[in-house]
C-alpha cells in the first residue's frame, strides 16, 4: 500500500563489446510488468558472450517482476551468454531463488483447433449425446410406466397417497393463478385477432367458432403444458436435483426406500390427475377472456356468445383437447424427473439440467401435438 | 505513511454483527501485524467467516470500524476500495474458481482487471503463480470441474496471489483435505508466507494447522475475541477455549 516507494521501473542495457550490462532499478511490481517486459523483449545482445544481471538498485520487487528478472537470465543463458552476476538487494534474495526454482515451467498455451476438424467433432459429440440421452429417456421411461403399473396393481405399501394429493396441490391447485390469467389474456388476444379479419367479410359471430374450436382442441391443452413444464418440470429436475447434490437421494436409497416410489410416481400420478383439470379450468377461463372481448369489440352479449358456442363445437372438440393433457402431462413429469436423477453433484449441473428438462419437454409436447393432430385427422375426428 | 500504522495492517475496533436479530459479535476488537499469520478459531457457527467477511467488505457491520493499511474501508469511494482490493487476496473456502475458466484463465482474471501485461507474460505469470502454489503443469489448461478437493484450494490460492497482495485471507483452507494434503498446505502457505512477506489472515477449524502455521491466534467464543500466542491462551480460563486445547484433539496436535 506503500505508494510512496514505488518511484517506477528502471531498466538500462549496456554494450561494451562482448560484455552486456544490464541494471535494474526502482520497483518491478507487477502493475509495470507490462511495460518492463517490452522492454525486456527488445533487448539487442549484440554479440556479447558475457552478461551482469544487476538489481542492487531495486527497491520493490514482487513475484512477477521476480520472474521478469529471472526470465532475462534464462533467456540470455539460452542464447549462450554466460552470466558472470546476477545480483539483487538481500531482502528479495528469498523471493528470486524461489522463482528460480518454478523457472521449469512452460508458459501455458491456449489450445487452437483446426476449425473444419473442430466443427465435425462438435457435430459428431453432439450427435452422440442426443442420441444417448433419447435411449436414456426411453429406457427410463419404460422401467417406470413397468414400475407405476405394478404399484397400481398392488398399491399397499407402495402406493403414497398422501404424496400424490401434496403434488395435485402443488401443480394444480397453485398453479391455478397463473394459468388462469394467461388464458383470459390468451381467449382476449385471439377473439381479437379473430374479430378484426372476420369483421371484414362481416362475420363477426364466427369469431366464436374459431375462438371455440382453436382454444378446445388445440391451443387451451397446448398452452396450459407448455406453462406447467416451464413452472413444474423444472420445479422437479430442481427437487430432485438438489436432493442428489445432497445425498439425500443415496441416504434414500441406504435406507431401503424405492426413489420410484417416493419421489418419482408421486409426481408423474400428481400432474396426470392435475393437468386434464387445469385444462379444463384454462379452457373456461380461455372462453370467458374470448366472451369479454367479444362483448367489447363485437357487442356479442352472453348469452348469444354461449348459443354461437353450443353450435361451433359439439363434445368431441372438447375431448379431443382433453385427451393430450394426460399424456402431457406423462410426458412432462418424466421427463422432469429423469433430469433430475441425471444431476451430478454440483450445483451448476441443477442449474444446467433443469433448463434442458424444461427445453426437452416443451419440445416433446409440441412434438406429440403435431402427432396427435396427424392421427386424428386420419382417424376423421 | 508513518510507523505506527505500518505495523498493524487491519484494524478492527469495536465491531458488531448482527444476522437477523442474533448478535454475533459483540464490540470485537482486532490487530493483526505486518508479516505475521493470525489464525481465527472458534465453534461452528461462532462467526469466523463473518468476520473475515467484514474486514474484506463482503459485509456490512451494524456497528465498528474496519481498518486496512489505515483505511475505514466502510469510508471508501468504490474506486478508493478497488485500489484497495487490489492489495489483497481471498481464498474462499472450496476456492471459488470461476467454473467456465480454466484454471490458468482463473489466475489471469485479477492481472487483466488490474494491469495492462500481454497475453503472453500473463501466460507466464500464470505458469509461475500455478508452480509456485505446487500444481503440475498440466493443471494449467484444466477446469476447475477437473481438479481435486485439494488442487481447487491451491489453484484458488494462486488466483489471490496473482497480484501480489499483501494480505491474504484465508477461510479454512484445509478444511476437507485429507491429513497429508493439509499438512502439504500448511508448508506451502508457511513457506509462501516467508518468501513472500505476506501478512495472512486465516480462519479455521485444524489444530494441526494452527500449530503449523500460526503465529497468533484470536479466538471467538461467546461473542468476543480473545488474542495471543498458542502458550497463552492455554492458560485462558474460557471454558470453551480450555476444552479446545485440552481436548484430546488439541493434545494430540500440541504432540507432534
Amino acid at each position: 500500500m506503500d505508494n510512496s516507494a514505488d518511484t517506477g521501473p528502471l531498466l538500462q542495457l549496456e554494450l561494451e563489446g562482448r560484455f552486456l550490462r544490464l541494471t535494474a532499478g526502482g520497483s518491478w511490481t507487477v502493475s509495470h510488468a507490462g511495460a518492463i517486459d517490452a522492454q525486456l523483449r527488445a533487448i539487442d545482445m549484440g554479440h556479447a558472450s558475457r552478461a551482469e544481471i544487476d538489481g542492487r538498485s531495486l527497491t520493490l520487487l514482487d513475484s512477477t517482476g521476480a520472474w521478469l528478472l529471472v526470465r532475462t537470465k534464462l533467456a540470455l543463458q539460452g542464447a549462450g551468454l554466460e552470466i558472470d552476476s546476477f545480483r539483487v538487494p538481500d531482502v528479495y534474495a528469498s523471493l528470486v531463488s524461489v522463482i528460480e526454482t518454478e523457472h521449469n515451467v512452460r508458459p501455458t498455451e491456449v489450445e487452437r483447433r483446426d476449425t473444419l476438424r473442430a466443427f465435425l467433432e462438435r457435430v459428431g459429440l453432439a450427435t452422440h449425446s442426443v442420441l444417448i440421452q433419447g435411449v436414456g429417456i426411453l429406457g427410463y421411461v419404460g422401467r417406470v410406466t413397468i414400475e407405476g403399473l405394478k404399484t397400481l396393481y398392488a398399491p399397499r405399501g407402495r402406493l403414497r397417497l398422501t404424496a400424490i394429493v401434496h403434488q395435485v396441490e402443488e401443480v394444480g391447485i397453485n398453479a391455478l393463478p397463473i394459468v388462469g390469467l394467461l388464458m383470459f389474456l390468451i381467449g382476449v388476444v385471439l377473439a381479437y385477432q379473430g374479430a378484426d379479419q372476420l369483421k371484414k367479410f362481416d362475420l363477426e359471430i364466427l369469431t366464436v367458432n374459431a375462438l371455440g374450436i382453436g382454444v378446445l382442441r388445440e391451443i387451451g391443452v397446448l398452452f396450459t403444458a407448455i406453462i406447467i413444464a416451464g413452472r413444474s418440470g423444472s420445479a422437479f429436475t430442481a427437487q430432485i436435483g438438489t436432493m442428489k447434490v445432497n445425498e439425500e437421494i443415496d441416504a434414500m436409497r441406504t435406507i431401503g426406500l424405492n426413489i420410484d416410489d417416493v419421489l418419482i410416481l408421486p409426481r408423474v400420478i400428481g400432474l396426470v390427475i392435475a393437468l386434464p383439470l387445469l385444462t379444463f379450468y384454462a379452457d373456461i377461463m380461455a372462453m370467458v377472456g374470448g366472451a369479454v372481448m367479444c362483448y367489447f369489440e363485437l357487442g356479442i352479449t352472453a348469452p348469444v356468445f354461449i348459443r354461437q358456442l353450443h353450435q361451433a363445437v359439439t363434445m368431441d372438440t372438447f375431448l379431443v383437447g382433453l385427451i393430450k393433457a394426460p399424456v402431457f402431462a406423462y410426458v412432462i413429469s418424466m421427463v422432469g424427473c429423469y433430469e433430475g436423477l441425471n444431476v451430478e453433484r454440483n450445483a451448476a449441473s441443477v442449474g444446467r439440467l433443469t433448463t434442458r428438462s424444461v427445453v426437452e419437454s416443451v419440445f416433446l409436447v409440441i412434438v406429440l401435438d403435431a402427432g396427435f393432430s396427424v392421427v386424428f385427422s386420419l382417424l376423421g375426428v | 505513511m508513518d510507523e505506527t500504522r505500518k505495523d498493524v495492517i487491519i484494524r478492527v475496533r469495536g465491531l458488531v454483527t448482527r444476522i437477523g436479530g442474533a448478535l454475533i459479535h459483540d464490540k470485537v476488537d482486532l490487530d493483526v501485524n505486518r508479516g505475521e499469520v493470525l489464525a481465527v478459531v472458534g465453534g461452528s457457527g461462532s462467526g469466523k467467516s463473518l468476520l473475515l467477511r467484514s474486514i474484506v467488505g463482503l459485509m456490512q457491520p451494524a456497528s465498528g470500524s474496519v481498518e486496512v493499511f489505515g483505511r475505514d474501508i466502510s469510508a471508501l469511494d468504490e474506486a478508493k476500495f478497488r485500489d484497495l482490493q487490489r492489495h489483497w487476496g481471498v481464498l474462499f473456502q472450496e476456492g471459488a474458481l470461476f467454473s467456465s475458466q480454466t484454471v490458468a484463465e482463473n489466475v489471469q482474471v485479477p492481472l487483466r482487471e488490474f494491469t495492462s501485461m500481454p497475453q503472453e507474460l500473463m501466460n507466464e505469470v500464470a505458469a509461475m503463480k500455478l508452480s509456485m502454489v505446487g500444481l503440475p503443469e498440466d493443471a494449467a489448461a484444466k477446469y476447475p470441474s477437473e481438479l481435486s478437493g485439494g488442487m481447487k484450494r491451491r489453484a484458488g490460492l494462486a488466483r489471490a496471489l496473482a497480484l501480489d497482495p499483501e494480505v491474504v485471507f484465508l477461510d479454512e483452507p484445509t478444511a476437507g483435505l485429507d491429513p497429508i494434503a493439509a499438512n502439504r498446505f500448511d508448508e506451502l502457505i508457511r513457506g509462501l508466507q516467508k518468501s513472500l512477506d505476506l501478512t495472512v489472515f486465516m480462519v479455521t477449524h485444524d489444530l494441526d494447522t494452527l500449530m503449523a502455521t500460526a503465529d497468533r491466534i484470536a479466538v471467538l467464543s461467546d461473542r468476543k475475541l480473545k488474542v495471543g500466542t498458542i502458550d497463552s491462551l492455554r492458560e485462558d480460563p474460557d471454558p470453551w477455549i480450555k476444552e479446545y486445547f485440552s481436548g484430546p484433539r488439541g493434545r494430540a496436535a500440541r504432540a507432534s
